[in-house]
């Protein structure tokens, strides 16, 4: 496969589980500072692109190129600190620790059994966790415990852990799930302001929240892309209403 | 107070912690008490090196082992060999079939040292192995299960089996290992009788520096970025693999690590008790160790030394007097304290310390030690960076 200009490039990606093609040859291109959304029924697959591309699932055949790297032979941690953010769908937060320490633990130096050790904690460090906290709208709660955030709270305080590591594909999977409309609002506001220098890929079933951020729509259906466009135009598209939008 | 002391100590709640358990074990017992349960303490403390093992690798790492006892009998093994070879000159050792053999070797048509046996007849080489060696072994046990992301209850069971099949490999070879009678009679270290009382006492203060030591050096790792890793991975894996961490990494190091504490415990209980023997290593031993930890507290360093002490001291008055209901006891107590206190004594300490006045006042600038004094120091940072930027 040749290179491209597109930050991320999916060719001909294929998974099979015991014969079942979760994803079928899936191509697909994210450019630069794009705000994709992938949506589609129930079993689509949608996760399933996401693990493949995060490195948690091997695919069977096809090529994953980020920024003209090839993923699909790296290891997870590798594939993160090639600047490949994931952001689990349940909120995966560190409980026991405090908001600080969840942002703090996600900074990208001292990743090293015994850079950890030596890590220290200097103004670079603090000034990033507040910046990030001031972005995700937590910098007063800093010292609560993670375990007493509401439910929309640690989806933030998820996104701003990846964003600590300055990631330039960020992959998001259902971030407003179990959201109020008033932190549904707040969360489009925040995807908006991060996509500015980086490309994000999110997964969502909400159509209204889907207006407001997406870029470009993906719609996959049985492991294989059925539209793709802009909202409108996929909107309109008759497969797609027949196959997810149209009950 | 410089970064790294501070680490160590814990700030102020941690210093005074650990100031009181220094007193407590370094003059407290010692003044107390005569030198035969002193002997009896020494020997406690010797399971607490394992214990404050258990806190790092399984209260905070979230990794259970039932096996620690291996690393324990290697540490003890290997100070072992090397008082044996001392006490096995060839004038001492004149009536055997080959002078200069431990004696156990002779009896077992041996007729000369094994090769493995060697090293140990040079002290700094025997102190030596007793850190690398246990840690080499954690490692490979470490490397195979870790990186095959084996966890949880089947990494408990397989250190278990480990455990267990070390001491049955020492008992059957009895002419290597001086077999289930263990290595015994040994005499002197450098030509310094360790048995008499004023050398039990001199082993007491080297003991109680040594687990001291490595209190600190527990508390400077936990307090590190490695420590709220190990937390954050106990909690959440995944996240922290997909946050850029090799996770196996992480383990393996804390495993090695714990292994070579457990080991110095087991250097330090040869030397006191004079001798050692597979029952130290099995299945049973090893548990016992995780039941210190889990009564003193599993998240705490200085409760793991506390719970030891107090199991071993009711150990040692239950079992003079009913034998046979010790381990039904020592069951009861585990289930009850991982029903009632999770914490254990540790836990319960920090529920009710708030009540008493003098003990508030001790502990009143953190109210709940560790959480409250990371926000400290945070805050403490945050208000600098403020300042400066």
């Amino acid at each position: 496969m040749s290179n491209t200009d597109f930050v991320l490039a999916v060719e001909d990606l294929t998974v099979s589980f015991d014969g079942f093609k979760a994803v079928d040859k899936l191509n697909m291109y994210i450019d630069k500072n794009e705000l994709r959304v992938v949506i589609g029924p129930n079993g689509a697959g949608k996760t399933t692109v996401l693990d493949l591309i995060c490195g948690k699932t091997k695919s069977s055949s096809g090529s994953i190129k980020f920024k003209n790297r090839e993923l699909t032979k790296l290891s997870e941690h590798e594939i993160v600190r090639a600047g490949v953010g994931r952001k689990f769908q349940t909120p995966s937060i560190y409980e026991n620790l405090s908001v600080y320490q969840n942002l703090e633990v996600s900074y990208p130096k001292g990743r090293g059994v015994f850079g950890s050790l030596f890590f220290k904690r200097n103004e670079a460090v603090v000034a990033q966790v507040h910046k990030i906290a001031r972005e995700i709208m937590m910098e007063d709660i800093l010292n609560t415990e993670a375990a007493l955030l509401s439910h929309g709270q640690k989806q933030w305080l998820e996104i701003g852990m990846l964003l600590m590591q300055e990631p330039e594909l960020l992959m998001l999977d259902e971030p407003v799930a179990g959201m109020s409309a008033k932190e549904r609002d707040q969360t489009a506001e925040l995807l908006n302001r991060i996509c500015q220098n980086r490309s994000v890929i999110v997964i969502e079933h909400d159509m209204e929240f889907v207006k407001k951020i997406a870029h470009k729509v993906t719609v996959l259906h049985q492991g294989k892309i059925l539209a793709e466009g802009a909202m409108d135009k996929v909107q309109a598209n008759e497969k797609v209403i027949e196959v997810y939008l149209g009950h | 107070m410089s970064d790294t002391l501070n680490k160590m100590l814990g700030g102020r709640q941690g210093a005074i912690g650990l100031a009181i358990l220094a007193v407590f074990i370094m003059i407290v017992l010692p003044l107390g008490l005569d030198p035969f349960r002193i002997g009896l303490i020494g020997k406690y403390l010797t399971y607490a090196f394992v214990a404050v093992s258990l806190v790092l690798l399984w209260g905070n790492g979230g990794i259970l082992s039932l096996g620690q006892g291996i690393f324990f009998g290697l540490g003890g093994y290997g100070m072992a060999m090397f008082l044996k070879l001392e006490a096995s000159d060839p004038v001492s050792t004149a009536i055997q079939s080959t002078p200069g053999i431990p004696d156990f070797m002779d009896w077992n048509q041996l007729t000369s040292l094994p090769w493995f046996w060697e090293p140990f007849k040079s002290l700094p080489l025997t102190i030596l192995a007793i850190l690398v060696i246990p840690a080499f072994f954690a490692y490979l046990i470490g490397f195979a299960m870790f990186k095959r992301r084996v966890g949880g209850v089947y990494f408990a069971i397989i250190t278990q089996a480990i455990a267990l099949i070390l001491s049955i490999l020492i008992v059957g070879q009895q002419g290597y290992t001086g077999g289930v009678n263990g290595i015994t009679d040994l005499k002197t270290m450098l030509g310094w009788d360790i048995r008499t009382d004023s050398a039990k006492y001199v082993l007491y203060y080297v003991n109680a520096g040594l687990l001291i030591a490595c209190i600190l050096l527990s508390r400077y790792v936990l307090s590190s970025k490695f420590g709220m890793l190990l937390l954050a991975m106990r909690d959440k894996e995944e996240r922290v693999r997909f946050s850029g961490y090799d996770v196996s990494n992480f383990k393996i190091f804390i495993f090695c690590l714990a292994a070579m504490i457990s080991a110095i415990g087991g250097a330090m209980f040869t030397l006191q008790v004079g001798f050692m023997s597979p029952t130290f290593i099995g299945i049973v031993p090893s548990i016992e160790m995780v039941i210190f930890a889990a009564v003193g507290g599993r998240m705490s360093l200085i409760g793991a030394v506390y719970g030891t002490l107090l199991v071993n001291f009711g150990k040692t008055m239950f079992s003079e007097t009913y034998p046979e209901l010790w381990l039904f006891l020592m069951g009861g107590l585990f289930i009850a304290v991982v029903m009632f206190f999770p914490n254990g004594i540790a836990g319960v300490y920090e529920k009710y310390a708030k009540k008493v006045p003098f003990l508030r006042k001790l502990s009143e600038e953190s109210p709940t030690p560790k959480t409250a004094q990371v926000a400290a120091v945070t805050a403490v940072e945050i208000k600098e960076a403020g300042v400066k930027a």
